[in-house]
């Protein structure tokens, strides 16, 4: 058996020549012989009743497939986890970007003045914008209470913890929308055919997500529903739950028209429409003894999910589990709520809720660190979590993570101490201050709870007639490296060369559903899946007699195209099976919330230039414990990227809503970190290992979103000794606040010693 | 943003794409993009923005990278022109294809082809550039996945090499 490790290195990307010479194939690349184009008109209000629908006469109605909410043959919703979202709206109005027809037409260049040819007349309704408006419920918009879920996490007696704390710290931080800002915009194709039924080509992360929702939509059954992931252009999250509504639309005019149709937003279509990170605002009061140690706290933790449910009870479930960070809680009380906007519905982005609820935490330690007096650094180091220790749902951290090393390796790599101690002199003159701050955190892997239970995700290996396999997993590739790692994973197991495997295009008639390619779970989950199914082939070849105990990989080859030769194929498959020490508590919220967390701690360097207060990040040292790195040049390509846009989301990217509507829909003005905007991004990592995960891997994907914002905003502090509790921080929020100085009243918070 | 056609007749135009002459009639006012796209069938230069700002439709005019989403296919009348498809030789990759694949410079890989477009712009001025005019370079080129530091190895690597003067 070849013994040469395959995982660990940095072999090519799989789809990496396609990619570099501009060969791969994106959904707008692809045009389909008599193909339409495809448009949408949507709602111009944010909640209203429909009216008359007028059609202006300067345009050729009858060259164009026109499809209304009558024409879906089906259920008209987007069935996702609640099905309370139309795929065409017909009667009320719930945010300012609803769909309510659709247009097609051979030439796509005559759709815009199509779209805006359509006049809609409404009864206009009073919508709800922020949290607040939401909360006080003067208007219900959504159910009976205008939430969406609720969650309730808690550990010990919190109530009788306030009288024994030496400090009570409170704080209320906030998060803006954030924008995912893949480079592709969304797009579909679909073809309808009566025998086959419906297939799409799409940009997309979730191939059975939309699967679902296309069987729903159009009353079919799952063998007429084919869905094609096309090379995806980054997603981010963003392309998780929406583009089940491009493909049920493009799905509709298939239908409806008999021909294929294309739909391919814009950029402004894009920004304005589809889904970003959700808004929050997080409460913390929380008490402290005089040295430094948590005692206890409540937690309230609230996003605006906008005006349909989608994914916001997950989002919520993850931020409400990530809100109390890598600390011990002896006691801890978390409310989190998800509530009703008049705003196009939030959704997926990286991190998925922990980056707002982390952005709260570890601002938050900064504050106490204040209150008790202790460094930001020692604060953290004393109410660390230890193995043994349990989370704040009383999960027992098993794996032997020594996060004061971690940090002090972080402090060390940074030059913490010696740049705090230059900084504090050059800040006593001059038109710059500088600072560092400090963010220490927790990302879990894979699904939530009982969320990788319910999905029990099967993959497969086949043997090919070359002798090589092919790895079946409906699992995407849209930047990260799933081909790359899944094909290492299936190489290492078997003992093959990297270019042995192959990974098929995730297409839903041919490959099985490996769920969705969200939570960080492909590596982990995904991957210790492929490495069962590829164990299964070798099982097969060496019980038959045709493979030994040790083989070369060219003998593998021999032994698998014999074996199709006589068997016809060679497939194996594995399902998810939970962990026997799993428990999770889905009504309690108790229990084993993730088989297995990555840890970091990241350090950020600022300056702030007081004449136009911009924030520079000047250095970022990234460290992190994420198991063992497979890939890692696609390890620190990931962790780089996020810090990227965890940087965007501290200080660049601020969505201007009005009236529920995105007004800076364009990337001349949401502004994203350029090339010339980043620091250096020092990437490091510890590499303990994870029985649960191939090859001792854990999830990668989401956690470096989550440390960038409050690292920089700690840093901001440190340097100018001013508090800025919510982002994005721009710089006009920082001359706002440096000219009204009198904000060191401080009203909101409570520091009395007892 | 797309150009509508507008009502100035259609016309014929030629220009060199890739080391060979296209003759094609078009609307003047179409966008240099959905030429290349539609008509020559080279997809490699994408659309991200519509407005300039992305740079993922970058590609070389007379040696002059330019955002084609913006340039009207009748300013391309006589010119030479080179998209992604026209770097590597045959199924030899280009030195900056080599080094975007090695140092992990290309991840969803939609803003590829323009970023090697515009790093190739940039070694072809500088051939061995700073860190700083790495930066600078790219600056017109948005990329999302990669903070960029993968990149800017990747450029630094091609100059490395020296092979960065055998493109345009």
């Amino acid at each position: 058996m070849n013994h040469e490790r395959i995982v660990g290195t940095s072999v090519p990307r799989k789809e990496g020549r396609e990619k570099v010479t501009g060969r791969a194939r994106y959904v707008d690349d692809m045009i389909l012989p008599d193909m339409l184009y495809g448009a949408t008109v949507r709602s111009q209000i944010p909640r209203g009743r429909i009216g008359k629908i007028t059609f202006d006469s300067s345009i050729a109605w009858n060259e164009f497939v026109i499809v209304s909410a009558k024409d879906i043959p089906g259920k008209n919703c987007i069935a996702l986890i609640g099905d309370d979202q139309p795929c065409l709206t017909s009667e009320f109005v719930n945010h300012p970007e609803e769909p309510i027809l659709l247009l097609a037409h051979p030439d796509r260049h005559m759709l815009r003045k199509a779209v805006e040819a359509v006049s809609i007349e409404y009864e206009p309704l009073p919508a709800v914008f922020t949290i607040e408006e939401s909360e006080r419920g003067s208007q219900v918009i959504w159910g009976a209470d205008n939430t969406f879920k609720t969650y309730r996490i808690e550990k010990g007696d919190v109530d009788a913890v306030w009288a024994t704390a030496d400090y009570i710290v409170a704080g209320e931080y906030s998060t803006g929308a954030q924008e995912q800002l893949y480079i592709e915009n969304n797009g579909m194709i679909a073809a309808f055919d009566a025998e086959q039924g419906i297939t799409v080509w799409g940009s997309l992360q979730c191939p059975y997500y939309v699967h679902k929702a296309l069987m729903t939509l159009c009353s079919l059954p799952a063998e007429r529903v084919r869905v094609v992931q096309m090379e995806t252009g980054g997603a981010f999250g963003g392309k998780e739950d929406y583009p089940s509504i491009i493909a049920g639309h493009a799905a509709l005019l298939a239908i409806k028209s008999g021909r294929p149709v294309k739909i391919v937003y814009d950029r402004a279509e894009d920004m304005a429409a589809t889904t970003k990170r959700h808004p929050s605002r997080t409460r913390h009061r929380t008490a402290v003894s005089k040295d430094g140690k948590i005692l206890g706290g409540e937690i309230e933790f609230t996003i605006d999910g906008g005006a349909y449910a989608t994914l916001s009870s997950v989002v919520l479930s993850r931020g409400a589990i990530h809100a109390g960070g890598p600390y011990y809680w002896p006691n801890v009380r978390i409310r989190a709520k998800a509530v009703a906007t008049n705003m196009p519905p939030h959704g997926a982005f990286r991190g998925f809720g922990a980056p707002q609820s982390v952005f709260a935490m570890e601002r938050h330690m900064d504050r106490i660190a204040q209150v008790v007096g202790l460094s930001p650094i020692e604060l953290r180091r004393r109410n660390f979590l230890e193995p043994g220790e349990t989370t704040t749902t009383e999960q027992t951290v098993r794996e032997p993570i020594d996060l004061g090393k971690l940090l002090d390796r972080a402090v060390s790599l940074s030059d913490y101490h010696s740049k705090k101690e230059r900084f504090w002199i050059e800040n006593q003159s001059g038109t710059t201050r500088k600072g560092m701050g400090i963010a220490a955190f927790l990302h879990g892997a894979g699904f939530t709870g009982s969320g990788e239970r319910y999905l029990s995700s099967v993959v497969g290996v086949e043997g090919c007639a070359d002798g090589g396999v092919c790895v079946l997993v409906s699992s995407t590739e849209f930047g990260q490296g799933t081909k790359t790692v899944l094909c290492q994973i299936a190489a290492e197991a078997l003992g093959l060369r990297y270019e042995d495997v192959t990974i098929a295009q995730p297409d839903t008639t041919q490959v099985p559903n490996s769920g969705p390619t969200v939570a960080s779970r492909t590596v982990m989950v995904v991957g210790k899946l492929v490495e069962s199914a590829a164990r299964g082939i070798r099982q097969t070849l060496t019980s038959a007699g045709t493979l030994g105990e040790s083989y070369s990989a060219d003998e593998f080859r021999a032994a698998c195209r014999s074996h199709i030769a006589a068997h016809g194929q060679l497939r194996s498959w594995a399902q998810y099976e939970p962990p026997p020490d799993i428990f999770w508590d889905d009504q309690n919220y108790r229990g084993e919330a993730y088989a297995a967390y990555s840890w970091a701690v990241y350090v950020a360097e600022v300056a702030i230039d007081l004449t136009t207060y911009s924030v520079s990040v000047n250095d970022f040292v990234a460290l992190q414990e994420v198991g063992k790195v497979l890939h890692p040049v696609l390890a620190i390509g990931q962790i780089a990227g996020g810090v990227a846009q965890g940087i965007g989301f501290a200080l660049f990217e601020r969505v201007i809503w009005q009236k529920g509507r995105m007004q800076n829909s364009q990337m001349t003005n949401y502004i994203m970190p350029t090339s010339s905007d980043l620091p250096p991004i020092r990437v490091f990592f510890e590499e303990l290992g994870n029985v649960h995960g191939a090859f001792g891997a854990k999830g990668i994907g989401e956690l470096p979103m989550d440390g960038p914002a409050p690292a920089i905003l700690n840093a901001v502090e440190d340097a100018l000794g001013v508090r800025f509790d919510s982002i994005p921080l721009l710089p006009e929020d920082i001359l706002e606040a440096i000219t009204a100085r009198s904000l060191e009243s401080e009203s909101d918070v409570v520091g009395e010693v007892r | 943003m797309s150009n509508s056609p507008g009502s100035c007749a259609k016309s014929e135009m030629s220009f060199t794409v890739n080391g060979e002459r296209k003759t094609l009639v078009a609307f003047p006012m179409e966008r240099l993009l959905d030429v290349l796209r539609q008509q020559l069938g080279l997809t490699g230069a994408k659309e991200g923005c519509g407005e300039g700002e992305c740079g993922s439709c970058s590609v070389l005019m007379d040696g002059v990278l330019v955002n084609s989403c913006l340039v009207p296919v009748l300013q391309a009348q006589g010119t030479s022109i080179v998209t992604i498809e026209g770097l590597a030789a045959g199924r030899q990759l280009h030195a900056l294809q080599e080094a975007f694949l090695e140092c992990g410079g290309a991840q969803c890989g939609i803003c590829t082809p323009g970023m090697i477009l515009a790093a190739c712009h940039l070694l072809s001025k500088k051939p061995e550039p700073t860190l700083e005019e790495i930066q600078e370079g790219l600056s017109g080129n948005l990329c999302r996945c990669t903070g960029y530091l993968q990149i800017f190895e990747a450029v630094a690597r091609a100059a490395h090499y020296g092979m960065a003067q055998s493109s345009s």
